[in-house]
């Protein structure tokens, strides 16, 4: 199989990330407040209202042991939506990608750009809400700073997971499934809500392969102002994710729009 | 050097062969016409010319450069107008020009200063700052023509530019395409208009089946292949006048509904028997284009 190799993408994976830019750029303030409402209700809502009934929860209070989580779920809410929804318009209700391809970027440049893309957009939402956080008193030190680039990471990896649904979607409909069927579940079970150690051994064990999992595991300590155990670990799990799924996406997309 | 050099091009889809064995070449400064009916193998074929489809055998040459292997350096040189349009929705006339000049890499600096002039080329004048969505279907393809343009082409390729214009914005654009031809431009160009291959291109090929069946000059090809006179005669009793009679005045005879199209080389002695036939109406023309392509292609539907 000739698919088994991809040439790699070049520098023009750029001017594909700008043209996505231009356009958020039009209407960046409402795209951003679009990102920051729906986890600030979550945070809110959950954090002071349940948080109010709660005891402490990890050794914190509840609305800031969740404020890690709200921080890697809107970053991976973020990423999904702009490789799901957007990448989707923009490959088959505009057929913008094929008008692209008509130039000399080729479909893996496409594609390099619109993962850094959804990344990036995903790194802004994240950081939004860190910023909001940190505007509440719920970081401790400097070394939140460092959640950054976990977030960034995080972005890659649902950016890349994201694109192979793209990928296989025949219309808008179909990432239903995605969300309903793995990222909801997901967000329950990787440690956005309560410690993962409240679920059953045999849960816990799936749970540990879940990239927001990894994620959280991360983002939590450094908003604590602790340094995160295992760092190597979850770090080459997200970057694993993202490449291997980027991969996917990459085989998928060919076959779907190169044949 | 020729601007595409195209042979034994064969492509499949599920066993069926879409392109089987088609061969053209295209002269500098020439519009070239590929005319056939839908499903002909059309686009297909401009798709593998621009490395977006690898064929399975075949040997693609596109303005000095083999295709696919390197497809991305040809397309540096190349302008397409694709079939549907996919401008920018979210951008206006001016940046969609921008934006898509920075895909063959240039500079802002080295786009802006030929907006004005391709959206002038266009008949866009001033809508530098038009909403794409406010602009007409003949707009919309005067702007995809332009945005073809930005990187200054050797060869533009256009599947079926004039598809869904009216009378008026074909006409715009077959004169723009004439311009781009004095300017030493290369065209190639997928239709199934006739009067449209007719008007533009110097050569075309009839493809048929994913096959050429015919190549050459338009008028060549009507020479060639089809008797000079064609006498229509329409009625109620037509097909069954052309059963009986139409033979003995005519070369050929196709009947359609209900309408014999008699193939004359003098049109005289058929005429004057028909004036003794007041129930049918004739209509008496030179052979065109489009009776070579339904003689070539035949005039069954295809959908």
């Amino acid at each position: 199989m000739k698919l088994a190799t991809h040439p790699s993408p070049s520098i023009r994976a750029f001017a594909v990330w700008r043209r996505n830019f231009l356009v958020w750029k039009k209407l960046a303030i409402p795209s951003l407040l679009g990102n920051l409402a729906d986890p600030m209700i979550y945070l809110f809502g959950l954090g002071y209202g349940l948080g109010g009934l709660l005891p402490q929860v990890g050794g914190v209070s509840y609305i800031a042991f969740l404020a890690a989580g709200t921080v890697c779920a809107s970053t991976m809410n973020a990423a999904s939506f702009e490789a799901l929804y957007s990448a989707f318009s923009r490959m088959h209700v505009q057929r913008t990608w094929e008008a692209i391809m008509n130039a000399p970027v080729t479909l893996e440049d496409v594609m390099a750009g619109e993962l850094l893309w959804a990344a990036a957009k995903a790194t802004l939402a994240g950081t939004a809400i860190l910023i909001v956080i940190a505007a509440l008193g719920l970081i401790a030190s400097p070394l939140a700073l460092w959640a950054l680039p976990v977030i960034f990471l995080t972005g890659l990896a649902f950016a890349a997971l994201g694109l192979i649904v793209t990928a296989l979607a025949p219309s808008y409909d179909f990432f239903m499934y995605y969300f309903t069927l793995f990222i909801s579940p997901m967000v329950l079970l990787s440690g956005v809500f309560f410690p993962t150690d409240q679920l059953p051994p045999l849960v816990q064990a799936v749970a540990a392969w879940l990239p927001l999992t990894h994620a959280v595991a991360l983002v939590r300590p450094l908003l604590f102002g602790e340094i995160p155990a295992g760092i190597a670990g979850h770090v080459t799990a997200l970057l694993a994710v993202a490449a291997i799924a980027f991969w996917i996406a990459l085989t998928l997309i060919r076959r779907r729009l190169l044949k | 050097m020729s601007p595409l050099l195209v042979a034994a091009l064969r492509k499949s889809y599920d066993g069926r062969e879409v392109v089987a064995g088609l061969g053209f070449e295209l002269r500098r400064g020439e519009c070239y016409g590929l005319l056939g009916p839908n499903g002909a193998g059309k686009t297909t074929t401009l798709r593998c010319c621009l490395g977006l489809t690898t064929p399975d055998s075949g040997d693609i040459t596109l303005v000095g450069e083999p295709v696919p292997a390197r497809a991305r350096e040809a397309r540096m040189k190349i302008g397409v107008v694709p079939q549907f349009d996919n401008l920018d929705p979210d951008f206006t006339a001016a940046e969609n020009l921008i934006v898509y000049g920075r895909y063959f890499g240039m500079k802002d600096a080295e786009i802006r200063p030929k907006i004005g002039e391709l959206l002038d080329f266009a008949g866009l004048a001033g809508k530098e700052d038009a909403n794409i969505r406010s602009l007409s279907g003949g707009m919309k393809r005067r702007l995809t023509l332009a945005r073809a343009l930005v990187n200054d082409p050797e060869l533009l390729l256009l599947d079926e530019p004039t598809t869904g214009l009216d009378p008026q914005a074909r006409h715009l654009i077959w004169e723009r395409l004439k311009r781009l031809q004095v300017q030493g431009k290369t065209i190639l160009l997928t239709t199934h208009f006739m009067d449209e291959a007719e008007r533009l291109c110097q050569r075309l090929a009839i493809i048929d089946g994913g096959r050429m069946v015919a190549e050459g000059a338009p008028r060549a090809l009507i020479g060639e292949h089809i008797e000079a006179q064609v006498v229509e005669v329409y009625g109620e009793d037509a097909p069954s006048w052309a059963a009986r009679e139409a033979q003995a005045f005519s070369r050929r005879v196709e009947v359609s509904g209900e309408t014999a199209f008699c193939y004359v080389a003098d049109a005289a002695p058929l005429l004057a028997h028909l004036a003794a036939w007041p129930g049918l109406r004739t209509l008496h023309r030179p052979a065109n284009l489009e009776d070579v392509f339904l003689k070539l292609t035949g005039r069954e539907l295809r959908d």
